[in-house]
């Protein structure tokens, strides 16, 4: 007995929409079976996970506020992926956004400095995030360089250059020597949707970042090369599409995103710059936007949906002692059936059995 | 002369992991599959080799225990890329994020144990020689693997019939395909042993180079050998250049960051990533005549019948 794919006349669009949802389902019954393992009654472990973080305000709210990094970031990752450029090193590119931003808060703090502190201190993260971002981009259009190779090992460098600044010149000096800058200033801070709640500006800049990329995606010319390049590279050439700026252009724009989501973070939820910002949002906005099937409005939806496991893995930790990591095995098994799944919308599985036709070919 | 020697063995112990994993990366791509997930299988080789040396207090079965882990790593991503045609280089990635996660899971209870580490090698008289004695007659058993591995693995290339075949599927499949070569299972052979490459490097970081276990304690080194191969143009020989080149700058920068140079030590640990990224550039544009990757890599392959 064997498994062979038979590729479709044309993709399955009935697959494609609810290939998310069984992916989502064969997560949950494999997670049944490793909570069973660890020894824990799936049941209420899944309650904690899924239903729990839903019931009281409080969790609502800090769902809105993890997904708001998670759907940035995968916004400009699902373009890149839709040009069939490999950024990964999202994360490293959070982190050197968070970086640029906290400069101007770091150099203005205990100063009168006005309101223009907090919008300088977006477009500065988003400036960098993109030039950081272009690095992998230009070593891949001018060199040749596998941009997936260079971009990761960016991370490990924004990741010692943050540790490096919170250690060394930018370290609080009444911090008790903890590695950390001071808390950042009203005027550097990214304000609170209401009063004494989780939810802040950030989250509506999410929102208008999906719309701009579904305007960007299915009505501009922009967009559509993007999508040519990537599904159909020779159409592209033929078509006089330049495959490399657009190499450039979404690394760039992938990059800036990551940026604002750092900076958001560090002036909005932590209020100060510190090593361990982000609990890898770079790598789990790739989940992100593979689940939402690199549409913006699925990468919302994806979106809130991995930030529930973000919280629901902490309830899950406090309530049943359920490791944190379990969190992370949860998002990768996600990824594999999502991409298994995907599978199905070009081919179609068939179980052949190469021995009985051989026989029936006799009679 | 002694900080000579022991620079040099300190290279060693560091090249021999990154040497490891990417001769099994090596083997995987020249059949024509980019297994990116060789940081995901390592973490998880060092987990489960940890794990295994601390049940048996057995080195060696520490070392099986690695290998089966990044086998069976290795397997997911053979049924994924190759049994159902998903995304090489999507589902690598998975399989790293798996892998962070699931070593959490399994070493989640070693953190802070410690083990007899693997023995080192000691031929009285021989490994007593000045300056070279430790360092050819006084490795652990890892090391002396590593050379063979590499060896072994440049025979079977290019001295055997199935190696030629290997290296078919990996340059043209559907010839290979038309031959009559079963291509899957070729590549299926291959990814299995890039995992257990990959695990047995992964478990020499707690068995060898460190007598405990740390979560994230390769510390990219697998995405470290995946640069190597692109270093090496897919040539063992080059392969074993690279790993210890790697290696000399790893432990430079960290002896660097001992002499007191007024440099922060954080600019000093992220050499190694920087010299990466450039040696990737500098060969990427040296050979912009022509590729030398296999021509196949990372290309989906569903066979017609």
């Amino acid at each position: 007995m064997q498994l062979v794919l038979e590729k479709r006349a044309e993709r399955s669009g009935t697959i494609a929409l609810v290939s998310p949802l069984i992916a989502i389902g064969l997560t949950v019954v494999t997670m049944v079976i490793l909570f069973a393992i660890l020894g824990k009654n799936p049941l209420l472990a899944l309650h904690a996970y899924f239903i729990a973080p839903l019931t009281d305000g409080y969790s609502l709210q800090e769902i809105a506020v993890k997904a708001t990094p998670l759907v940035m970031i995968a916004i400009g990752l699902s373009l890149c992926y839709l040009a069939n450029a490999w950024n990964i090193g999202a994360e490293g590119q959070f982190l050197i956004g968070a970086v640029a931003g906290s400069w101007i808060a770091v150099k203005t703090q205990g100063t009168d400095a006005g309101a223009w502190v907090l919008p300088a201190m977006l477009v500065l993260a988003a400036a960098a995030g993109a030039l950081y971002a272009l690095i992998p981009a230009i070593c891949k259009v001018k060199f040749g360089a596998s941009e997936i190779l260079t971009s990761l090992m960016l991370v490990y460098v924004a990741d010692l250059f943050l540790d490096y600044l919170v250690r060394g010149p930018w370290r609080d000096p009444n911090g008790f020597n903890f590695p950390t800058t001071a808390e950042f200033d009203p005027v550097a801070t990214v304000p609170l949707l209401i009063e004494g709640g989780r939810l802040h500006l950030g989250s509506i800049i999410a929102l208008l970042v999906v719309a701009a990329a579904a305007i960007l995606l299915g009505r501009t010319i922009k967009g559509f090369e993007i999508r040519v390049v990537g599904a159909a590279p020779r159409a592209a050439r033929f078509g006089g599409f330049n495959a490399n700026q657009l190499i450039i252009l979404t690394f760039a724009i992938s990059g800036a995103l990551a940026g604002l989501a750092g900076i958001i973070e560090v002036a909005g939820p932590v209020g100060h710059l510190q090593p361990g910002i982000s609990p890898g949002y770079g790598f789990t906005a790739i989940i992100v936007a593979f689940l939402g099937r690199l549409n913006p409005l699925g990468i919302l939806i994806a979106g809130l949906f991995l930030a529930l496991t973000f919280i629901g893995g902490e309830q899950a930790q406090i309530a049943m002692k359920i490791p944190l990591d379990v969190t992370k095995v949860f998002q990768g098994i996600l990824l594999f059936y999502v991409l298994a799944c995907d599978s199905l919308i070009l081919y179609r599985f068939k179980l052949s059995f190469p021995n009985r036709q051989v026989a029936s070919g006799t009679h | 002369m002694e900080l000579i020697e022991a620079i040099i063995l300190a290279v060693l112990a560091a090249s021999t992991p990154l040497l490891i994993a990417a001769t099994g990366e090596l083997v995987t791509e020249r059949s024509g599959v980019l297994n990116l997930g060789v940081e995901g299988m390592m973490i998880v080789g060092a987990a489960c080799g940890f794990a295994g040396a601390w049940l048996t207090g057995s080195v060696f079965v520490g070392a099986l225990f690695g290998i089966i882990a990044g086998t069976m790593m290795s397997l997911i991503f053979a049924l994924m890329a190759l049994g159902l045609a998903v995304n090489q280089v999507a589902t690598g990635l998975a399989l790293t994020i798996l892998g962070v996660g699931l070593s959490g899971l399994i070493g989640a209870g070693f953190v802070g144990e410690r083990i007899t580490p693997a023995v080192h090698l000691a031929i009285p008289g021989l490994t007593d020689i000045p300056l070279v004695g430790r360092v050819l007659f006084g490795e652990d058993g890892f090391v002396y693997f590593s050379i063979a591995l590499v060896v072994g693995v440049w025979w079977f290339l290019y001295r055997t019939r199935a190696g030629l075949i290997l290296r078919a599927c990996g340059d043209n499949h559907v010839s290979a395909h038309a031959l009559g070569y079963p291509v899957l299972r070729i590549r299926t052979f291959a990814v299995m042993f890039g995992g257990a490459c990959a695990g047995l490097a992964g478990a020499y970081l707690p068995l060898a180079y460190t007598p405990f276990f740390i979560p994230g304690m390769t510390a990219g080194r697998g995405w470290i050998a995946l640069a190597l191969v692109v270093f090496s143009s897919w040539r063992p020989g080059r392969l074993v250049i690279g790993a210890y080149l790697f290696g000399a700058v790893t432990i430079l920068q960290l002896h660097a960051q001992g002499w007191g140079i007024g440099i922060p030590s954080q600019f000093m640990s992220a050499l190694p990533y920087l010299a990466t990224i450039i040696v990737l550039v500098l060969l990427s544009r040296a050979r912009s005549g022509g590729s030398t990757a296999p021509a196949a890599l990372g290309t989906v392959f569903v066979p017609d019948r």
